[in-house]
This record gives C-alpha cells, structure tokens and sequence, in this order.
C-alpha cells in the first residue's frame, strides 16, 4: 500500500500540488486522472522520489520515503517497478540487456538464471523472437511491452505507470491496460496509473482519482464516476463526443 | 559618509544599474553552477554499484570516446607536425642558427603545448559534444529518471566511467600525437629538403628533459577529466527537448575548451613557472 498524506508541490510562485492526501491499495490498479497540466505527473514524481515534496510524506506500507536518506530509498526503489510515458528503454542496449539491465545490476544471479527470467517476462508481455533487437527497432507497443517486461523483472511490489496508453492504438492500449491490471492480481503489486485515456477508466479503474487544479477532488471507482455527479468530472469524463452519447 | 559612498554612474545611471544587475545575476549563476557541478561530482566519485559493470563500462568508453578518436587525432597530429616544421626552418634562416633547431623546435612545440592542448581542445569538440549529448539525450527521453528509479546512483553509472576511460586513455593519444607529429615533421623536412634527417634527428633528441613529457601526460589527464566531467555537467542537467540537448552539447563544448585554456595556463605556471 502507498499512501501521500497532505502533499503539496510548488515550482516557484506556482503550486502545483496542495495538500493532495491518497492511498493506493494494493493488488488493486489505481488510477490518477486528470486533465493535462492538473499536477498527475507531478503526484506520480513526487510519489517515487523524482521530486521532493514541499510539505506532506510518501508512505510505502507505513515506510515513510520522504524522510528517508538517498542511500534508505534504494531498498525501496529496488522494490518499484515504472512504465514511463516513452518507455524510456536504453537506447544502447537491446531488448533483453533493457530487461536484465536490474537484475545485472542489483542480484547475484548467474547469467543463465538471468536469461531465464528475462525469457518469462517477456514471454509474460506478449514479445517473442525479439531479445536481440534495439529500442528503435520496436513498436510503440512494443517498447511499452518491453518497458513493462523491465519493470517486473525484479518482483515489485509497487508498480507506476506514467500514461501508459499515450501514442499507442486503441486496441494495442486495451492490450497494455489488460496486461497490466492481470500483472497487479496475479503479483498483488500496488500498481498506480497516471492516465486521461477513459477506457483504461472503465476497463480497470478499481481505484480512481481525480486530480484538479493541484487538488485531490474525488475518489471512487470505475462504477461511481460514470454515476457522480460532481461537475468537474463530468466535464473530464463526458468532454468527447463518443462519451455523451454514450451516457445518453 | 565614506561607508554610503557609491560612485555617481552607480547611483543615477540606469544602464550600470543595469549592468549591476547582469553581473550580479551572472555571478549568482557561475556560484549556482560551480554548486551543483561540485554536488554533482560527488555523486559521480561514489562507489560504484557493482565493479564489473563498470570496468566493463569503461571499456566500452574508451573504444567509443577514445580509440574512436585515434583517426583525427593522428590526422592532425601529422600535418601539425609538418607545418611546424615548414614554419620553423623559413624563420631560423641564417648562418648563425644551427639546423637541428627544426628538429628541436617541432618536439618542444609538440611536446609541451601543440599535443596536449590543441589535441584537447579538438576532443573536447568530438568527445565531450558526444558525451553531453548522449547524457542530454538520456534525461529527456526519461532513461536518466528510470536509473534513478531503480536505483542506480544515474550520476556515477553515466559519468564516471567516461571520465576514468578518457583520464587513463588519453595520455596515450597523447603520446601516439607526439610520435605521429614527429613523423609528419622529419617526412616534410626530406620531401621539401629544409633540414637533413640527421639534423632533424639530431634535433629531436638535443637537450631533452624526460619531465616535459611528464608535464605533457598531467595536462593530457587533467583535461580529459575536465572534458568529460563539463560535458557530462551539460548533459545530465538538461532539461527540454532536442533543442535543449543542442545547447547543452554546444555548452559543453564552449566551456570545456575555456577551461582547458585556463588549466593550461595554471598547470604551465605550477609546472614548469
């Protein structure tokens, strides 16, 4: 379980956090939504250690990560595992050196052991025959495939995902929705989603909140936001026309 | 009265206000940099995680910044060579001046400035554009945030292998230009008949001092430790995108060459002064 008590964010004049407080369960995908520029990315960062919150703490399972020291954080970090929005795969490594790249670096286990494991999680993401190509070599899916297979090469008990459906097809992003949410039942990982995309809302939001204008505005499920009705997340979930007719 | 003194272009002209104003913010943002660069530094010289990986990484590095370089720098290193050369023998004509000077001229010249410096500066254009952009390129695209999230102290992974593969390596460029300039100076000297080989010869060996060839390696590694710890300074704090990380490249290179010239003055005075 992660939890933000009273987080808040300000880059200059410009607050862009103010006393955000949530809890991400675990073994349930928790989604944090919002429009761009609402302060998602910002939440997510300050959540892993990217950013140092102004005020508030970050709590792993009652770890307090705010307070502790870079070299306290590692034991952590080893225990995250994170989708960014482009993958962010070593351009210089091929598919397989990406997803050993943790294992090489943070376990004694010898290189056949290695292999095996980089074999299962890609296996696990759907990418076959594909072990000896390069990040620029792959698909948009493809690579955020690969970025998953790294995340979850070490075990993690706590997985964020920076919009994992952006620049990809809808039907490649059900698949990355779908693969994710199985991976946080089958490991009971704490998993948390930045996402505006209101499929990934509807297909596997158990926990969602909405983030506005730096503020935690509501909390609920997949069920509860297509019912509330609270103006500002009608305003985000029925803003396209495919949704209001939808609703009709 | 004395104390509130403030000349009076201080105190009605609007420009030196100004001025004022640029230099103060100019000297905040050398102090700012020189801050960060140092924070920097010391998470660069921390342990490394594991020393396999990073002995392997230093092996890549100088294949890739330092044995990729050996073509221009033997390029260069030749025909330096051979213009000093040319230079040297159409000033000393007289009868006074003895013909070995060429030969002695062209080794000091290369030894003691032209190899060290001007080989530095061209590497600081070629390897610390790469490195910076590499490094620059990694931040933006988030591979520099995924390090971190692992784990990795991203600062010692990225940097540290580069500076160690460039301080250790580049003495031996160094040393390879020197041979390589003298060899483009004896060919020119026989092509164009300036100087004899024995008086080349007899020039390049003339009152030889094994410690300017020490000189020459202290100022090699200690330029290659600025241009790879400047380059890398411009490449992990870059922020933006692919318009950023040209800047950073180009900054990288600016100042890793001013500093180079700074260094080379200082460590010429500790030297040899």
């Amino acid at each position: 379980m992660i939890e933000a008590k009273n987080i808040s964010k300000s880059f200059g004049n410009h607050r862009v956090l103010e006393n955000v407080s949530v809890r991400f369960e675990k073994g349930k995908t928790n989604l944090v939504i919002g429009e761009s520029g609402s302060g998602k990315t910002v939440l997510m960062k300050c959540l892993v250690g990217l950013l140092e919150v102004d005020k508030g703490m970050v709590l792993y399972d009652d770890r307090n990560f705010s307070e502790m020291l870079l070299n306290e954080r590692k034991t952590i970090r080893q225990e995250i595992g994170m989708l960014f929005q482009g993958g962010a795969l070593f351009d210089s490594l091929t598919v397989e050196e990406n997803v050993m790249f943790p294992l090489n670096m943070f376990t004694t286990m010898l290189l056949e052991e290695k292999k095996d494991r980089v074999n299962f999680c890609l296996k696990r993401v759907n990418i076959l025959n594909a072990n000896n190509l390069v990040p620029s070599e792959l698909s948009g899916g493809m690579k955020k495939r690969v970025a998953i297979a790294r995340a979850i090469a070490m075990n993690p008990q706590y997985l964020f995902c920076d919009e994992p459906n952006s620049g990809i097809d809808p039907k490649t992003s059900i698949l990355i929705d779908n693969l994710i949410s199985e991976i946080t039942q089958e490991y009971q990982i704490t998993t948390v989603i930045n996402t505006h995309d209101m499929n990934s809302v509807i297909e596997i939001g158990d926990r969602i909140a909405f983030i506005y204008n730096g503020q935690l505005w509501w909390k609920g499920n997949n069920q509860e936001i297509l019912n509330t009705d609270n103006k500002e997340i009608n305003d985000f979930v029925y803003a396209t026309e495919l949704m209001r007719k939808l609703k009709k | 009265m004395t104390k509130n003194y403030k000349p009076d272009f201080l105190k009605y002209n609007r420009t030196s206000k100004l001025i004022k104003l640029l230099l103060s913010n100019l000297s905040m943002r050398i102090f700012y940099d020189i801050g960060r660069y140092a924070s920097l530094m010391k998470r660069v010289f921390a342990k490394p995680e594991k020393w396999v990986i990073f002995r392997k990484q230093v092996f890549v590095e100088m294949d890739n910044l330092c044995l990729g370089s050996l073509g221009i720098i033997a390029i260069i290193s030749v025909f330096m060579g051979a213009v000093i050369v040319i230079q040297t023998a159409y000033n000393i004509e007289g009868p006074l001046i003895p013909l070995y000077t060429v030969g002695f001229t062209a080794r000091q010249s290369l030894v003691l400035e032209f190899c060290p410096t001007m080989v530095s500066l061209i590497l600081a254009g070629k390897v610390g554009s790469r490195i910076s952009s590499e490094i620059g390129t990694m931040r933006v695209t988030e591979q520099i945030d995924a390090l971190e999230i692992m784990g990795v102290n991203s600062a010692n992974y990225l940097i540290l292998p580069k500076v160690t593969a460039c301080v250790l390596i580049n003495p031996f460029l160094i040393v390879l230009s020197i041979f390589l300039g003298l060899i483009g100076g004896w060919f020119i000297a026989v092509f164009t008949g300036v100087v004899t080989t024995y008086n080349y010869l007899l020039g390049i060996q003339s009152f030889f001092v094994p410690f300017e060839i020490f000189y020459a390696l202290i100022k090699t590694s200690v330029f290659a430790y600025i241009i790879t710890s400047v380059s890398g300074y411009h490449g992990y704090y870059t922020r933006g995108g692919a318009l950023e990380v040209g800047q950073s490249s180009t900054k990288a290179v600016v100042f890793s060459s001013i500093l180079i010239i700074l260094a080379n003055l200082v460590l010429t005075q500790l030297l040899l002064g």
